[in-house]
């Protein structure tokens, strides 16, 4: 039996006549960075929110660290929360707090810790993600974008969670900067053990990341594999995702530095 | 146990070992993650404060299965925020102590006492004033600049806006401007009625409710019904396309923000506003009506026949003229502090505060204005 995180099974969405997905079933496996790509439209980011609890399936069952999200143990659900941390696509962060308060927030709710530990986990947590201590004071508003994703992921990450979902998390970011979230995201996936689920459009960032993709078209799961494994198949929107000039690209450069790499 | 699940982790755990002719060794043990440590964190920091004096001793981190950053910090904070000497722990572990070394919390500097604080927060607070009156007057101006270019191009006055505009405005607010004037209407003609019955002078209620209604409450009940519903709206509204960058998109596609969003928003208030006053008047009247009769005995025919002759018809019109202003003043208001959010939801729900309570002080203000200057007029 597969060591599963996140198991869904039989997932059914509907939006009134509109069929997102049909029967789809899924494995994430502890440890692994797992990305679902898809076209536009074709319900990834709806099967984040259904695999946070967010939105309810039409019919079907998600399972995160074996516990039904729609089998009503309110108790258990409440404590599913504080094992898993969301990096939403626009950070997401209260605007009406601090930086600093931002992060603080979940570990204050925990009611447990006393403030000056706080103080050091967000600091700390705010350093992991290469924000200086002198930006905790200020307000969401004063910050550029990629600062914003950096502190939401910080705030992801305060209550030190297993699982780890990220929703477009290099969308809107220069490519330097998105770069550097990769290899943040990559060493923090090292460090914590943490597994990852991440809808991305982003080539670079699915190249570079992803231990398995799950391709989503034409409602179903067409494939769920290693990067090889899909780019093998000869479904026309993996052909078109992958093999256009831009995914050819990123994929080339992947080939490359494996080469580099086997070389020494 | 592949299939370890952190609930079934052993919780975190400090022993001291003694060993014949060897070094004490403090050996830790469980689950140092965030959740292993919740409940067991008052115990276990004054015991790990406690070891940490004795100098000379081992500490073991590895029979620890699960460390995490929160597990790491309360050991760094523990040993005094240095890596301990005399440390083994698995090799796995050992990056969880890398990002610990941080500056500990810089002592907040005691704000220096300003001996003018009052001055300059009282200077701060009139300059906020003046910079809103200069942007208002400014916003104003570009509207009669527009309403200028409309009157010489009148093809391009925005009819849609307009209308939509009187229909949110005005149209939707006919229901709870009649609920609040038929319930005003029946609670101060019972009042009146209760002192005129006193005095046996029944008739004077028609003076009564006549004037007060259709002069002063009429218009000011309406105002300040409409500045809460649509003065609230317009500048959320303004704001939300502020927050969104609609606002920007349409200067950039050169579509004149004043002439398509805040002249339309003018004129349609400067339009529905006396409408509703009339309506407002006249479902107070009858509200009056209703109670005057039920309190006094005094018929509907005769109340509505000596209504013309106790309430001068000026009255009416200088109350249509104040909703007229009214109208006026609450759109320019609520578009003012619409235009003066900034990109963020707090910005938004301030600006949206200050825009309904601004419009209904400057309406009450006008009116006090209005009673002074027309003392002589409308009333015999």
């Amino acid at each position: 039996m597969e060591d599963c995180i996140i198991e869904v099974k039989g997932l059914w969405t509907q939006f009134g006549e509109n069929v997102v997905h049909r029967n789809i079933d899924l494995c994430v496996r502890r440890g692994e960075i797992m990305s679902l790509v898809g076209g536009s439209g074709s319900g990834k980011t709806t099967m984040l929110r259904q695999m946070l609890g967010l939105e309810r399936p039409a019919r079907g069952e998600v399972r995160v660290f074996g516990v039904s999200l729609h089998g009503g143990d309110s108790g258990q659900l409440h404590k599913l929360r504080d094992r898993w941390g969301m990096l939403f696509q626009e950070g997401a962060l209260f605007s009406a707090l601090t930086v600093f308060d931002n992060v603080a927030l979940p570990l204050r709710e925990l009611r447990l810790l006393d403030e000056e530990l706080i103080h050091d986990l967000v600091i700390m947590k705010l350093d992991m993600v290469g924000i200086e201590p002198r930006h905790a004071s200020k307000m969401p508003a004063e910050l550029s974008g990629g600062m914003v994703k950096r502190i939401a992921l910080a705030r992801a990450l305060a209550l030190e969670p297993e699982l780890l979902f990220l929703d477009e998390p290099t969308a809107g970011l220069d490519p330097d900067r998105s770069e550097s979230f990769v290899t943040l995201i990559k060493e923090l996936h090292r460090e914590l053990n943490l597994t990852v689920v991440m809808v991305t459009h982003d080539l670079d960032t699915l190249v570079a990341l992803s231990d398995r993709v799950a391709v989503l078209c034409d409602q179903r799961l067409e494939i769920v594999g290693t990067l090889d494994e899909v780019v093998a198949n000869k479904h026309p929107f993996i052909c078109n995702f992958f093999m256009g000039e831009r995914g050819r690209r990123a994929l080339e450069a992947v080939k490359a530095i494996k080469d580099i790499v086997s070389m020494t | 146990m592949p299939h370890a699940i952190p609930e079934a982790l052993p919780a975190p755990e400090v022993r001291l070992v003694t060993t014949p002719g060897r070094a004490r060794c403090f050996e830790l043990s469980g689950a140092w993650n965030l959740r292993g440590l919740e409940s067991r964190l008052a115990e276990l920091t004054p015991r790990l404060a406690e070891y940490v004096t004795d100098n000379g001793a081992v500490w073991d981190l590895r029979g620890i299965d699960v460390l995490d950053h929160a597990g790491a910090m309360v050991l760094w904070r523990a040993w005094g925020r240095r890596r301990i000497p005399n440390l083994t722990l698995k090799s796995e572990h050992e990056a969880v102590f890398h990002h610990l070394d941080i500056p500990p919390e810089p002592v907040a500097a005691g704000a220096a006492h300003d001996p003018l604080w009052l001055v300059v927060k009282v200077g701060r607070k009139v300059m906020r004033v003046l910079d809103h009156l200069a942007t208002m007057v400014a916003v104003l101006g570009q509207v009669v600049l527009d309403a200028i270019y409309l009157v010489r191009q009148p093809a391009r006055i925005p009819w849609r806006e307009i209308s939509s505009n009187i229909y949110r405005t005005g149209t939707q607010a006919l229901g709870i401007t009649a609920l609040v004037g038929f319930l005003v209407g029946v609670v101060l003609s019972y009042l009146s009625a209760q002192q005129l019955k006193i005095f046996g002078a029944d008739a004077f209620i028609i003076n009564i409710l006549g004037i007060s209604v259709i002069r002063e409450l009429g218009p000011v009940l309406a105002a300040i019904l409409i500045a809460g519903r649509s003065g609230s709206a317009i500048t959320a509204q303004l704001g939300v396309m502020r927050v969104t960058q609609e606002l920007d998109a349409m200067e950039v596609m050169g579509i004149p923000q004043t002439l398509r969003l805040i002249l339309p928003k003018m004129l349609a208030l400067a339009i529905s506003m006396p409408l509703i006053v009339l309506w407002t008047n006249a479902i107070a009247l009858i509200g009056g009506m209703v109670s005057a009769q039920a309190e006094l005995g005094i018929g509907y025919t005769y109340f509505l026949s000596n209504l013309p002759d106790a309430v001068p018809i000026a009255n009416l019109w200088l109350g249509l003229g104040k909703g007229v202003v009214f109208g006026f003043l609450i759109a320019l208001v609520a578009c003012h502090f619409g235009l003066r959010i900034e990109p963020n939801t707090e910005s938004l729900g301030i600006g949206t505060t200050n825009s309904v309570v601004t419009s209904i002080t400057v309406v009450i203000i006008v009116d006090a204005v209005f009673a002074i200057m027309f003392k002589d007029i409308g009333i015999s």
